[in-house]
């Protein structure tokens, strides 16, 4: 090959490099070991993360643990999906292509709205992203956030808005846990409204109420989720008055993996299309007048449009929209449905079960999903420190995110919680051994 | 030529909405062990009837859809993508595997950094050694693809200056950097200044002593460069900009060429994110997920993004206790399920095989070029890192183009390399063939793009009219993007 190249040793290759700027020595990483020897390496890692496949698990806060099929991970490891990449070259990506396709238009039935992007990095990221598309429709540049958005998101929408010229204002939070737009919170300089549905709390919020103070001001209604899985059972927030949704997606059949790769998503409506970013897939024909996909719009992105690019989004989740597509193919029209219906049974049987345990309390009057805040009568990290020692993450200590609310926890029932492990971590909480 | 691909069984598949049939489902719920409860009656007007956009498909149907969606893509492990830019080697299995242990993959990103010592550990350790192989100070592994590292990169400079009272409002970029540079500064409010690269492929000092002043918060330079160049002038331009009090940035996209051969932060870089699924062998995934940590020197430490992972006496932690941090970037920690890949793909390799990843990438390359450099017009002549830009220029007169080449090896059983791409080669096509290659599999490719050379000046109509042999010809992107269709809706799309 050398000899082909016109060189004589390897080292000729990088006599581009001028001698100064060569690594002289080798690096300092340790020496290469076999698959049998990196393996055990990596269980000896993970053997040392509790996990919920280990015992009773309550704690979502914006990751969920649900059940997954087997055919997700069956289907979504063929090497065609893993090994391949954007599909710039349509005739050999047809297959990524439809189900982009076919994941818009399931998250456009939903949402409730028009248009769908082949999706973002994550909830966090999407609803960042959501503001500046915001800010762009408007031409303003006030952010409105309830107080009942993911910390995390709130934090990361900061870090997105801190370079530019925008100001972000917090609305507060009701005496029953939802968002109200009390206060000058909301004006002819605001470009949109956050509200997250349902709450970081776990609340289900007023949309229509929240869309109609929105649009008298002029703004949009962006409403954002990190339990995906309520849009099965929740009025499409689209149809309540919602100008943009967006959020996170993992529920839909995406493991949790200590908090990513998960699925960023962002819906809009058909007027506000070019201002959407991201990827986008559209139907077309061949040649010979067969249906085909292909990515489409691109003159909204980076790689076209460089600096004037509605995002510099490129690489994006692809393989989790692919995991949620299989998902909600597979659950359909009934399963989905059902599945939400039992994360609320076995959320209201909890609450059920708090409301007749001395000690633990429902500080929050508003209706939830599978998720609510217990009150309890002695420190959360005692109590769920408790629960873990008897094998139960009953979870999540509120106390550095709602202090006003006293000792709190935020506590999710998903399908995967059985009566029993309820009925345990509750009695947990209250501070018996079961 | 041996024939890389003939043709295959060639399915035909509906859409998930065309197939659906009513009642059918593709899983069934465990019985409850709860009370049912009226959802009406909880949620009142907040409840919605049903979800009728949603398919009613059984396990096998979904099973058999989505195969057969399978089958039209190509692939990595079906042959070689010489997607030039985005490094498409190999992925190993191991790495699969081990993102699926159940103390990863369910795993709580809120768990009390107790419980989750192993994960730490892990990203403690992931951070030091993609440290050393940049040659930089810190790194943070929270961003979630090369184009939000950039981002955070970008933020942190805008930082950087911030605490030293200095308000900048100008980023340098080389004419022939990825989209996503210019897109990452005007993310972050920066005004963007292109820089002209030399007649001879290379960023000159002068250009970018020309374009420097006080005003200019970075620049932002690839290298090896988008031509496959290495940027010969590196250290003399980040001495340039640091003399005027900016930084440089780094876009890793082509670290692979560079493995334990030389350092980013050896070269006066200050700031460099790693696509973790280019040169750390993580897949591709169709489009992602990606990874894109950043590394920085020192000075830029106290901006990095929150929470960071620290070791104290006890094992490790997460801190938040970073007054000049730009913030957080992700929701919880990061495309983890990457970082765990990439994890593994070091520990396999170690210092060895990393290094052998770069000779063998540029070996590959410039092999590639030596066969191919005849036939096709070279741009910019030359030994080149890890890929190689050719152009349509000598296929002028045949009317043949860049595209119908692309198209033409899809008949072929290839991937495309990357076209049209850097914008300052006209009809370019760069290819990136990785070190995964062998010799024959690059023989075989080079065989195949000179006889698509040849077959333009014979039979200039067949490429043009290519791809012939895929399961759908040439596709209409412009009607696409003139009318769009971005769902399906029963109405208009049933035929």
């Amino acid at each position: 090959m050398l000899a082909r190249i016109g060189l004589e040793r390897l080292e000729e290759l990088f006599a581009a490099l001028p001698s100064g700027l060569r690594l002289a020595r080798g690096l300092k990483v340790p020496e290469g070991r076999a698959e049998q020897e990196v393996l055990a390496q990596l269980m000896a890692l993970a053997a040392q993360n509790e996990h919920a496949q280990a015992g009773p698990w309550f704690l979502g806060a914006g990751c969920y643990a649900h059940f997954l099929p087997s055919a997700v991970d069956a289907l979504v490891s063929r090497a065609e999906f893993t090994t391949s990449y954007t599909p710039y070259q349509a005739e050999i990506s047809q297959g990524t292509l439809q189900a982009i396709f076919e994941w818009q238009t399931m998250l456009c039935a939903l949402t409730g709205l028009d248009v769908a992007n082949a999706s973002m990095y994550d909830g966090a990221s999407a609803t960042a992203e959501a503001a500046l598309m915001a800010m762009r429709v408007t031409r303003r540049r006030k952010v409105a956030v309830s107080a009942g958005l993911h910390p995390s998101y709130r934090q990361v929408l900061e870090t997105y808005l801190r370079g530019l010229d925008a100001e972000l204002v917090t609305l507060p939070r009701g005496a029953d846990g939802r968002s109200t737009a009390a206060g000058a919170g909301i004006d002819g300089e605001t470009a949109c409204w956050i509200v997250q549905q349902p709450s970081f709390l776990g609340c289900v919020e007023d949309l229509a109420a929240a869309a109609a103070t929105a649009h008298d001001a002029g703004a949009l209604l962006v409403v954002t989720l990190s339990e995906a899985l309520s849009l099965a059972l929740l009025a499409a927030p689209g149809d309540l008055g919602a100008d943009l949704v967006c959020g996170e997606a993992q529920s839909f059949g995406v493991p949790m993996s200590f908090g990513g790769p998960h699925l960023g998503f962002l819906a809009a409506r058909s007027a506000h299309l070019r201002q959407l970013p991201g990827r986008l897939v559209g139907q077309t024909v061949d040649a010979e007048g067969k249906r085909g996909f292909v990515l489409t719009l691109s003159t909204r992105e980076q790689h076209i449009r460089r600096e004037r690019a509605t995002s510099n989004i490129c690489t994006n989740q692809g393989l989790c929209l692919m995991m949620a597509t299989v998902y909600l193919a597979l659950l359909g029209r009934h399963g989905l449905r059902e599945l939400a219906e039992l994360n609320l049974a076995k959320a209201e049987y909890a609450k059920g079960r708090v409301r007749q345990t001395p000690g633990l309390s429902l500080p929050l009057d508003a209706p939830s999903f599978n998720e609510f805040v217990i009150g309890l009568s002695e420190p959360a990290d005692a109590a769920l420190a408790r629960a873990r020692a008897a094998g139960v993450v009953a979870g999540l200590d509120l106390a550095a995110h709602a202090p006003e609310l006293g000792p709190a926890v935020l506590f999710c029932a998903t399908e995967l919680a059985s009566r029993e492990s309820i009925d345990r971590a509750i009695a947990l909480l209250a501070g018996r051994s079961s | 030529m041996s024939r890389n691909a003939g043709p295959g069984l060639g399915y035909e598949e509906a859409l998930l909405f065309e197939r659906s049939r009513p009642g059918r489902r593709g899983a069934e719920l465990p019985t409850s062990d709860v009370p049912r409860v009226d959802a009406r009656a909880l949620l009142g007007g907040a409840v919605r009837d049903d979800l009728p956009g949603l398919p009613e498909l059984s396990e096998v149907d979904v099973v058999r859809h989505f195969t057969r969606l399978s089958t039209w893509n190509a692939a990595v492990d079906l042959g070689l993508y010489p997607l030039g830019s985005c490094t498409m080697k190999y992925n190993p299995k191991l790495n699969e595997r081990v993102a699926r242990l159940p103390g990863f993959a369910a795993a709580h990103p809120l768990s009390p950094a107790e419980q989750v010592q192993g994960l730490l550990a892990l990203f403690y350790d992931l951070e030091q050694l993609l440290a050393e192989i940049a040659g930089m100070d810190r790194v943070t592994l929270q961003p979630a693809a090369g184009a939000q590292g950039e981002l955070a990169g970008i933020m942190m400079i805008r930082a950087y200056h911030e605490a030293r009272g200095e308000k900048r409002r100008s980023v340098l970029v080389p004419d022939s950097a990825h989209g996503t540079n210019p897109a990452s500064a005007a993310l972050n409010g920066y005004r963007v200044v292109s820089v002209a690269s030399g007649a001879d492929g290379f960023l000159h000092p002068e250009a970018v002593g020309a374009a420097m002043d006080p005003s200019v918060a970075a620049l932002m330079i690839t290298n090896p460069n988008t031509l496959g160049l290495f940027e010969r002038h590196i250290a003399e331009i980040c001495e340039i900009v640091h003399a005027k009090g900016g930084l440089v940035y780094g876009d890793g996209a082509n670290l692979n060429a560079l493995l334990g051969i030389a350092r980013p932060g050896d070269m006066g870089i200050d700031v460099m994110h790693m696509n973790l699924h280019k040169t750390f062998s993580t897949p591709h995934g169709g489009g992602g997920p990606g990874a894109g940590p950043v590394a920085v020197k020192a000075p830029l430490a106290p901006h990095l993004p929150i929470p960071v992972v620290v070791r104290n006496d006890g094992g490790y932690a997460w801190s938040e206790d970073l007054p000049g941090s730009i913030g957080r970037l992700h929701g919880h920690h990061g495309n983890v399920g990457m970082l765990l890949r990439a994890y593994a793909y070091i520990l396999s390799l170690g210092a060895e095989g990393l290094t052998r990843c770069a000779e063998l990438a540029v070996l590959n390359a410039n092999y590639l070029l030596a066969r191919l450099g005849d036939a096709f017009h070279v741009p910019y002549p030359g030994t080149v890192m890890h890929e190689c830009v050719l152009s349509d220029r000598g296929l002028a007169d045949t009317g043949v183009t860049t595209m119908d080449v692309a198209k033409r090896l899809i008949d072929h059983g290839y991937h495309p390399p990357t076209i049209y791409f850097p914008l300052i080669v006209p009809g370019a096509l760069m290819i990136e063939p990785t070190e995964s290659e062998s010799l024959e599999g690059l023989d075989r490719f080079a065989d195949t793009l000179l006889a698509i050379a040849e077959e333009a000046r014979r039979d200039p109509e067949t490429v043009r009219s290519a791809p012939h042999h895929t399961r759908l010809r040439r596709l209409d992107e412009t009607l696409a993007a003139r009318r769009p269709v971005l769902r399906w809706q029963p109405d208009e799309t049933s035929r």
